[in-house]
């Protein structure tokens, strides 16, 4: 009688991705260390192998400028549009090869390698493809579930030279070795306050996890510290490509490239953020029934005076209209806006949240009118095809003197046909 | 000179389908059966491929082969770079579009241009193939 196989999950990880993406088009730094800065140029958010020793992550950038210099360490701002077109390069060639593909994040995703003979040919195959064709080096760990491959994959990048950046853990010996030779505190979905508790009870390693019962884990904690239990004792509990239900709410929300003392350039921002929020809208397919808008001064600097506040709108009718969303969180502004402070953030949150369908139409209730369901359809199909912003409100500014600072951006190498890499014919 | 017409043109990234055009109601297009998929240059040139990238050419010592300065190169990072290829090469980390010419153990990058000699790579060098350029696209005036 034939049995299903066991299922073979992969994790393939870029390593250190926003760094890797930058050297793509920069072989002059292959061997030169690299950080990549937050939104504004603010604090650390990546860094390569090589600048790890030095800098911390979420470290000021301000505070450390001098001695990245001095360690001849380069600094990046972070460079969206490389990262991501150079995201979509790796999740294509990956898929180019294998079946069942889900992508976790920017830089990472679950691949079905249940039935392939040979597993670990298959990762290295993965591997040297995507440093060929994409010019980024990746891990791949291997095992019968999700969170042993996951762990796997940290095994590979920890122990790189070892391995060759590919660990098949579907052995019981080697998987046995990893659990017993990892904290519980490396184990996917284990936060800090789960470890303490984990801890507490004698659980220390990943093996001491994975041996204790699933049934008190669940009872004691939670339904999700059960499943890791079980999917780190080799029962796959995770399936691939679980979709995310759509969100409950839509937050749009950075701090301005310097501080704000006018309404009009902050009433600018919020129709530039209501603008994006409003896209994310549409893209799940939601309408909102209720806005939030809010504003703040900076929260650390002890010379400045502080302020925040926010107001909710009620919507005449769940919309996703970016004019009516518009008009009314900038009105709402009005509300929360005191002159004589220096505001450096504000936020807009879409909430109540609905699909269509789930709000019924009543006789006399007043819907969204068709006609702002077309002028939305085309507003995105013109931004889908000439570029995000083409076609926007009046008050959302071009380019705006309070956007974001960054001041140590890449060129758009792959994505704005005027910043393509110069190769040289001299 | 000859030419050889290609059809419509479809435009960038979007595909149209086969037949788009409102059949009148009276009488049926003779043409309906034979409509073709139309032609486009992205999916000719093969620059929505993930391991495609475009890049742009800086400096004359291709012309020789017909590639000149300020042309689109599309560079194929798919193929296994041989001798003959045109290659955009990493030369002691700057990047370079030459004629690949592998000669029993040497490996030369040529120009195209005789302003510009013969490049041995040396032991010393440090060099590898970063793509295969496939196509360029040069625009002729405006």
């Amino acid at each position: 009688m034939a049995t299903k196989p066991d299922p073979v999950f992969a994790l393939i990880d870029c390593n250190s991705f926003y760094a890797s993406c930058e050297r793509v088009f920069r072989p002059d730094l292959a061997k030169v260390p690299i950080v990549v800065l937050s939104n504004n140029d603010g604090c650390v958010i990546a860094r390569s192998y090589d600048a790890k020793p030095h800098v911390k992550m979420g470290e000021p950038y301000f505070q450390i400028k001098h001695r990245l210099e001095q360690l001849g360490i380069v600094a990046f701002s972070s460079n969206y549009a490389l990262y991501g077109d150079m995201s979509e390069r790796v999740m294509s060639l990956i898929e180019s090869m294998l079946p069942a593909v889900e992508v976790y994040s920017i830089d990472e995703s679950f691949a079905d390698l249940t039935g392939i003979a040979d597993a670990t040919a298959m990762g290295r195959a993965l591997r040297s493809r995507i440093l060929q064709c994409a010019g980024i080096p990746v891990g791949v760990g291997i095992a019968h579930t999700k969170t042993l491959a996951k762990l796997a994959n940290h095994t590979a990048k920890r122990l790189q030279a070892h391995t060759g950046g590919v660990v098949n853990l579907c052995g019981d010996h080697e998987r046995d070795w990893v659990l017993r030779n990892t904290a519980v505190s490396e184990v996917w979905g284990v936060g800090r306050r789960m470890t303490a508790h984990l801890e507490s009870m004698g659980i220390r390693t990943a093996m001491d996890l994975a041996k204790a019962d699933p049934w008190s884990l669940r009872k004691k904690f939670s339904l999700v510290i059960e499943k890791t239990a079980r999917e780190l004792s080799g029962t796959s509990c995770l399936a691939l490509d679980e979709p995310d239900p759509p969100k409950q709410e839509i937050c749009c929300s950075r701090m301005f490239g310097k501080r704000l003392t006018e309404l009009a350039p902050i009433k600018e921002a919020v129709a530039t953020y209501m603008m994006r929020a409003s896209e994310k809208l549409r893209a799940q397919k939601s309408y909102c029934k209720k806005i939030r808008v809010s504003i703040r001064t900076g929260m650390f600097n002890p010379d400045e005076a502080k302020y925040a506040k926010g107001v909710v709108v009620t919507l005449p009718y769940p919309t996703d209209d970016v004019r009516l969303l518009t008009k009314a969180a900038v009105d709402a502004l009005e509300h929360v806006f005191q002159p004589g402070f220096r505001y450096s953030k504000a936020e807009v949150l879409l909430l109540d949240l609905r699909q269509p369908g789930e709000f019924s139409d009543d006789l006399f209730a007043v819907n969204q009118p068709a006609e702002a369901s077309r002028v939305m359809a085309v507003l995105d199909a013109i931004n889908d095809r000439w570029g995000r912003g083409t076609l926007r409100a009046a008050s959302v500014p071009g380019n705006p003197d309070w956007g974001m600072k960054r001041e140590l951006m890449s060129q758009s190498y792959t994505t704005r046909v005027d910043q393509l890499w110069r190769v040289s014919c001299e | 000179m000859s030419f050889t017409s290609l059809g419509p043109i479809a435009e960038d990234g979007v595909r149209l389908p086969l037949c788009s055009f409102k059949v009148p109601a009276g009488f049926p297009s003779p043409a309906a059966d034979h409509i073709e998929k139309e032609i486009s240059l992205d999916e000719l040139l093969g620059i929505r491929a993930p391991h495609v990238y475009l890049v742009r050419i800086d400096g004359d010592s291709m012309q020789g082969g017909g590639i000149f300065s300020g042309d689109l190169a599309v560079v194929d990072r798919a193929i296994e770079a041989g001798h003959g290829h045109v290659v955009v090469a990493l030369l002691n980390n700057d990047p370079v579009c030459k004629r690949l010419c592998l000669r029993g153990k040497s490996v030369i990058l040529q120009s195209e241009n005789p302003k510009y000699p013969d490049r041995y790579v040396l032991e010393g060098d440090e060099f590898s193939v970063w793509g295969v350029v496939t196509y360029t696209v040069r625009s002729h005036g405006h």
